[in-house]
């Protein structure tokens, strides 16, 4: 069994003392930063980002894996226990979640989400580990025409799945993408879009836009609002187990949670978000069983299964980074950057470049969710401390953390000046009720569709028709015609809208 | 012509502003051609469909209906402004100006001077809270950056350490 020799190879890397230590780092930041509500998964990379050039990249991957993935786990906490998403993936657990916690269940509805993400994280990291290899066949049978065609896919797929105007989402693509042309051509050597500034022409640092707009926006905003909208108010945890009944119930949500977020995550442009979503709307269709307490009054179902969704999906929306070196969601768009930075072309000569790399992730991942479950039932009374440090105390140190950690990329105050300037693009973006994640996609994207769009019509000599001819190419942008054709269809249109009137 | 939605009319302008500004600007580098594309090529192609679709949401946000206008509401002057000079501030005190012969205070005086500023722009502001924050940000920073990480930072005045 081949499978069985590169995982054993993955676990003997992750198993390295050091390795478990970053994993275990990542994994304990992805809580932190999951309960706390008001900072997420991305911002806490690109702040992180700088900071792991130190590092040996196996490390660094893990622990920033580990930030992803852990955050799902953090954001369950506080949607149960305070009646806030710590973060966008939970706003569907906070339904039932709070609901339960009002009625003094708030343990075995926390048990419920740790149990069902564990078991999640669990299958999403092998059905991760039994579809790299087949997928990276499929990938070197990819020429530019298919990579453009993918990408196009995996935009499309964003900018359906994000909240909000299609309308905007297309033009926040639009902008990214253009962003990323900003600097040298490769092909020609000119620098473009650079204003003779020497700095820009290296192109805009991506950390410097995602920290100014995801961080320092954030914040911006935060504090704008009245501070009523701010407060926490945290419920009391008595008794963790779930009762047997509630046992019976759970593992069919947990099951269908986890095949629907795993098949989620694959798809370019799904996510965590998007999948717990899903997960939530399909327990609502079940039927209730005699006794049951229905949805939206704190049935656990209502928690387990989004929560398991979100956790599948976030391990397995690593699949198109790995294989394809495409990024199909935000979050993965910067571990893209993390792997540029330590030399590592993202794509499906990883697994054959650095198998140690790629097996030594995977299996981290099954590790960090190991230490997941320890760090979030047990150890919950810490987290639940932790939800009364006041705001005004963790922003300072979100806006210092980001500053110094832009500022170490380059060792040039360019930078910061780039981050303050894309912090007050980022608030302009939430004033306009624009969702900014589509954009830091298209950013890296950009580059690489032009280089795949160049190259694929090179080699058809200017012939647009490339793009439906060959056979992979057709069929990828025939799939995200589909997407388009059915959130446009007018039920799920309005289904879609009330999905997201949460934000 | 009313406008039905202040955000989507302010944000289709942002993007046709936006694109034009890129399709223009993509002018002054070579086209070429389909097969053999120059350096502006792909840059006026997104650039025209940015504005175009700017020009659409336009439209949209004045035919369509909303319930309350969709108002872009107040604009959070207080902590955009210190937010934004606490971060400059940081910048400049850490780095130095050097064309103007401001000198590098490195990065102590720096988070000192981010952390009060930053602070001022939420809605309570207590000197002795926000000077302990600084010092443990401060200690933490030095240990965690400096110490563990190695990164190399200007740490103290550079006219001090000379």
């Amino acid at each position: 069994m081949e499978l069985l020799n590169n995982l054993s190879l993955g676990f003997g890397v992750a198993f390295t003392p050091i390795n478990l230590m970053y994993a275990f780092v990542g994994c304990l930041l992805g809580t932190l930063i999951g309960v706390l509500p008001g900072i997420g998964p991305l911002a806490t990379i690109a702040m992180l980002l700088p900071a792991t050039y130190a590092l040996p990249p196996v490390s660094a991957l893990i622990m920033l894996a580990g930030i992803y993935y852990g955050a799902q786990y953090g954001g369950s906490t506080t949607a149960i226990l305070v009646n806030l998403p710590g973060e966008a993936s939970s706003v569907v657990t906070v339904i039932d979640g709070y609901q339960m916690a009002r009625k003094g269940r708030a343990g075995p509805a926390l048990a419920a989400a740790g149990l069902g993400s564990f078991f999640a994280g669990c299958v999403g990291t092998l059905v991760l580990a039994g579809f790299a290899v087949p997928l990276t066949e499929v990938a070197f049978k990819f020429g530019p025409a298919e990579y453009f065609a993918l990408m196009i896919l995996g935009l499309i797929g964003a900018v359906v799945l994000a909240s909000g105007s299609l309308l905007k989402a297309f033009g926040m693509i639009l902008l990214g993408l253009l962003m990323g042309l900003v600097g040298t051509d490769v092909n020609s050597g000119v620098a473009r879009f650079s204003f003779d500034i020497p700095e820009l022409t290296d192109g805009l640092g991506f950390i410097a836009v995602g920290m100014g707009i995801f961080g320092y926006g954030e914040i911006i905003s935060n504090l704008g609002k009245h501070a009523s909208e701010r407060q926490v108010f945290a419920a009391k945890v008595e008794g963790l187990m779930p009762t047997a009944q509630d046992f019976k119930r759970i593992v069919p949500s947990i099951l269908r949670g986890t095949l629907l977020g795993s098949m989620l995550g694959i798809l370019p442009g799904g996510g965590a978000a998007m999948a717990s979503f899903g997960a939530y709307t399909i327990e609502k269709k079940t039927k209730l069983q005699p006794g049951e307490v229905p949805f939206g009054k704190g049935n656990i179902r209502g928690v387990a299964a989004p929560e398991s969704a979100n956790n599948a999906a976030s391990q397995t929306s690593f699949i198109p980074l790995l294989t394809l070196g495409i990024p199909p969601n935000a979050v993965m768009a910067l571990m893209v950057g993390a792997m540029t930075i330590h030399n590592i072309q993202p794509g499906p000569q990883v697994m054959t470049s650095n198998p140690e790399l790629f097996w030594g992730l995977i299996a981290s991942m099954w590790i960090g969710n190991a230490m997941l479950i320890i760090l979030n039932l047990p150890l919950i009374g810490i987290w639940i401390k932790l939800l009364t440090v006041p705001y005004r105390w963790l922003f300072p140190a979100i806006v210092l953390f980001c500053a110094i950690g832009v500022y170490s990329t380059n060792n040039n105050t360019f930078d910061i000046w780039m981050v303050g300037f894309f912090g007050v693009v980022g608030y302009t973006f939430i004033k306009l009720g624009i969702e900014p994640a589509p954009l830091l996609l298209g950013f890296i994207l950009g580059p690489m569709m032009e280089e795949n769009l160049r190259r694929a019509l090179l080699l058809s000599r200017g012939d647009w028709s490339v793009f439906v001819t060959r056979g992979l190419s057709a069929s990828l942008l025939a799939f995200a015609a589909l997407l388009l054709i059915i959130v446009l269809l007018p039920s799920v249109k309005r289904k879609r809208a009330e999905a997201f009137v949460e934000d | 012509m009313n406008i039905k939605s202040q955000k989507d009319f302010f944000s289709g302008l942002v993007f046709v502003v936006v694109g034009s500004a890129y399709a223009l600007g993509a002018n002054n580098y070579k086209i070429g051609e389909a097969a053999r594309m120059g350096p502006g090529y792909f840059p006026l192609l997104l650039g025209i469909l940015l504005a175009l679709l700017g020009i659409v949401v336009i439209f949209k946000s004045m035919v369509v209906e909303t319930m309350d206008g969709d108002k872009v509401g107040s604009i959070a002057w207080k902590p955009l402004f210190f937010i934004i000079a606490a971060n400059l501030s940081f910048g400049v005190l850490l780095g130095g100006l050097p064309s103007i012969k401001f000198p590098s205070f490195g990065l102590i005086v720096a988070i000192y001077a981010l952390v009060p500023i930053a602070a001022l722009a939420g809605d309570e502001f207590k000197l002795k809270e926000v000077l302990i924050l600084a010092t443990i940000l401060a200690a933490t920073s030095y240990f965690a950056f400096i110490y563990a990480l190695k990164l190399q930072f200007p740490v103290w005045p550079s006219f001090l350490i000379g």
